[in-house]
């Protein structure tokens, strides 16, 4: 393992965290502020990824994908959340990881309908074609360098939007004590609706970014999803700034783990053995990372203080 | 081949409301065909090529199978074993049909396999041709028409011998199916292998492997990746600027895939025992008619079910439309008598097939459209290793 492999491995987990970060950043505030458990998010990042590639077939161009994507995605969430998830805000958590397990269902068999089960294609925008030499023989997609640098520019414009904007107090007052927010006047279920929709469209914006590096089929959501819960665990329910962190900290700890585990198990084990394991410890490797975080910060890395 | 992720378990359970579908009604003194075919989650895909190309068999034989009307009965197993087995067990006592035939992955055939042949029907698998089924585990009322996996990669092993590799890189997925293929190569390549490189089922994203490839720089990489898996790899080891590496591939670049994949897939290897453009005047028609059918290219999915069906066509002519004897039955589809979209078909003592096994290669029609096109044949007449194991009772 060379430094230059390393850095390259780094860069990959930068990558993979920051479009991690976009699935979660919806994720946490509808979890956070409203306490709603919606396992259909990860349905919100295929639709985006689907309507992306829809619209790219139908316009030949990526860029129109992307503006024409992203309301696309955000009325889908208006969508759900108008006929689905607002009837569930004041359940309990059980009927909402029931009812948003539905909508998943429902929604991957509709893609299915109207797309077909064979993934689609979108091919990476003419712009950003071609790739960077970082090694000897290794071409970094300019494509993923520009997936990097939207997904910063994305973090640290919500940053701006939740710490520093009006609409982003009553988020964060919402999170804190949605019923004293509502007494002083503000329509809370207007609020959550926006800011519903707002996810929604972040993992519409992330699948679509996915779209012309990862194929584009029903359900592949599921796996984002389940990697999205413990990115918001690890940061701290309702916290962007925990998403941010415990995102790139998930996507470094699964691309190094997977590069650097199988060399490591070699030390103890025989050369196929260690492959295994090594391979079977590596997709371990976040979840005991996880364990171990919150077994020294049981709320997360940036708990949200609530009151 | 394959198996199953965490997606078609959560995919399952939607088609529980979905009642069987029927292709074509059926007078009296017919032959009912319960066809095991996906029609759920991702890998529905797959399902349907078997399907349209059953379809398409039963089509060119104006509905009758030897003479006899035709009925078909799709069970979408769901990709759950317990699923299937709940399916096809009510069609073999409520529809009380002849045969079963079809199945894509070899888990869920490995689920039907004794329901099925202890109740003395015949099972015929269009795809799924695992090893177990093919040695001791042999079966008098179980046939293939498809192949047994070790063969297929086998052929990459061989390829990279005869084209003088010396240094190849493996990657597989982290599951039986996985380490098979790996052993399946290895069993024909004397080389050194790099690296072995086993990754998660639900892999995204490939490029800790591919810098991984790249930091190693081997003659060639082998590697098996079905489904979503091998659209990413493939477009991911294209972008990363990779592809000046031959790419040898099983289940990984195929006409199901290549839509996704596109240029990406351009001039990478793969191993099969059919291919579209194979020069007989019994595929020509297969794909110029499943084409204008159903408007998209057909795969070895879609081309052994056709086989399926035009093999059922010989041995109900055979015994004379009489299926009741199950002897004369099995001796009549171990006959064969029927032309194969391969070209070279018979069956071996266990049931599987003995043919020809192709270098395939990805290429762009006139039309556009991808598909993989022989390269050259790599083994002859070929006989599965697991064959002499076979005590046929």
């Amino acid at each position: 393992m060379t430094t230059q492999l390393l850095l390259v491995q780094a860069l990959n987990g930068l990558q993979l965290g920051i479009l991690l970060f976009l699935v979660a950043a919806g994720l946490t505030l509808v979890f956070g502020v409203m306490d709603f458990i919606n396992l259909a998010h990860g349905v919100q990042y295929m639709l985006g990824a689907y309507l992306g590639a829809a619209f790219a077939a139908a316009t030949g161009s990526f860029w129109w994908a992307l503006l024409l994507a992203l309301p696309a995605a955000l009325a889908a969430g208006l969508l759900l959340e108008v006929l689905v998830f607002r009837h569930l805000y004041a359940r309990d958590h059980l009927s909402q990881v029931l009812a948003t397990f539905g909508v998943i269902l429902f929604v991957n068999e509709g893609v299915k309908v109207v797309w077909g089960a064979a993934p689609l294609q979108v091919p990476v925008p003419a712009l950003l074609e071609g790739g960077i030499e970082i090694m000897p023989g290794l071409q970094y997609p300019l494509y993923r360098v520009a997936v990097l640098a939207a997904g910063i520019a994305t973090a640290l414009g919500l940053w701006w939007l939740v710490e520093r904007t009006r609409a982003g107090m009553l988020v964060r007052a919402g999170a804190t004590n949605a019923p004293m927010v509502s007494a002083l006047g503000v329509d809370i279920g207007r609020l959550f609706t926006l800011v519903f929709a707002f996810g929604a469209m972040l993992a519409g914006f992330a699948g679509v970014l996915a779209g012309p590096i990862f194929s584009v089929e029903p359900g592949m959501g599921d796996n984002v999803l389940i990697l999205a819960f413990v990115v918001i665990v690890i940061g701290g329910i309702g916290s962007i700034r925990g998403a941010f962190v415990a995102a790139l900290l998930v996507g470094l700890v699964d691309t190094l783990g997977k590069s650097l585990m199988p060399d490591l198990m070699r030390l103890f084990l025989d050369p196929s053995a260690a492959r295994q394991a090594g391979a079977a410890l590596a997709s371990m490797l976040v979840y005991v990372a996880m364990a171990a975080i919150l077994a020294f910060r049981p709320a997360g890395l940036f708990p949200v203080r609530t009151g | 081949m394959i198996g199953i992720g965490r997606r078609g378990l959560l995919a399952g359970t939607t088609g529980l409301l979905a009642a069987p579908g029927i292709l074509h009604a059926q007078p009296a003194g017919g032959v009912k065909i319960g066809l095991v075919a996906v029609q759920t989650g991702p890998q529905a895909a797959l399902g349907n090529q078997l399907k349209d190309g059953f379809a398409l068999g039963l089509r060119h034989l104006d509905g009758r199978l030897g003479g006899l009307s035709a009925e078909t009965i799709v069970i979408d197993d769901e990709l759950r074993p317990e699923v299937a087995v709940t399916k096809v067990r009510a069609a073999l006592e409520r529809d009380r049909v002849d045969f079963i035939v079809g199945v894509v992955f070899s888990h869920i055939l490995g689920a039907i396999m004794r329901p099925v042949t202890e109740a003395n029907t015949f099972l015929i698998s269009t795809n799924a041709g695992p090893s177990t089924f093919a040695g001791r585990g042999c079966n008098p009322f179980f046939f293939t028409t498809s192949y047994n996996n070790d063969q297929v990669h086998a052929v990459m092993g061989q390829v990279s011998q005869d084209n003088g590799y010396r240094r190849v890189f493996l990657m597989t997925p982290n599951y039986q199916a996985g380490r098979d293929a790996m052993a399946g190569f290895k069993s024909k390549f004397r080389g050194e292998v790099v690296d072995e490189v086993y990754v998660p089922l639900t892999q995204l994203d490939f490029s800790a492997e591919l810098a991984k490839i790249a930091a190693a720089r081997p003659d060639a990489i082998f590697t098996f990746m079905p489904g979503g898996l091998g659209v990413n790899l493939v477009r991911q080891y294209r972008q990363a600027g990779l592809a000046n590496i031959p790419f040898l591939s099983t289940f990984t670049v195929d006409e199901a895939t290549l839509p996704a994949q596109g240029a990406a897939a351009e001039g990478f290897f793969s191993a099969a025992s059919w291919a579209p453009n194979m020069d007989n005047a019994q595929n020509q028609r297969f794909v110029r008619d499943f084409e204008a059918q159903y408007n998209y290219v057909p795969a070895t999915y879609a081309a052994q079910a056709y086989d399926g069906a035009m093999l059922l066509d010989s041995a109900i002519r055979r015994v004379g439309g009489n299926l009741r004897d199950k002897d004369a039955l099995r001796a009549a589809i171990r006959a064969a008598d029927f032309r194969s979209v391969r070209g070279n078909f018979r069956f071996g003592a266990n049931h599987y097939p003995v043919q020809d096994f192709w270098l395939l290669r990805v290429a762009r029609r006139a039309d556009g459209k991808f598909q993989t096109e022989t390269v050259r044949k790599v083994f002859e007449n070929d006989v599965d290793p697991w064959a002499a194991e076979c005590r046929m009772r």
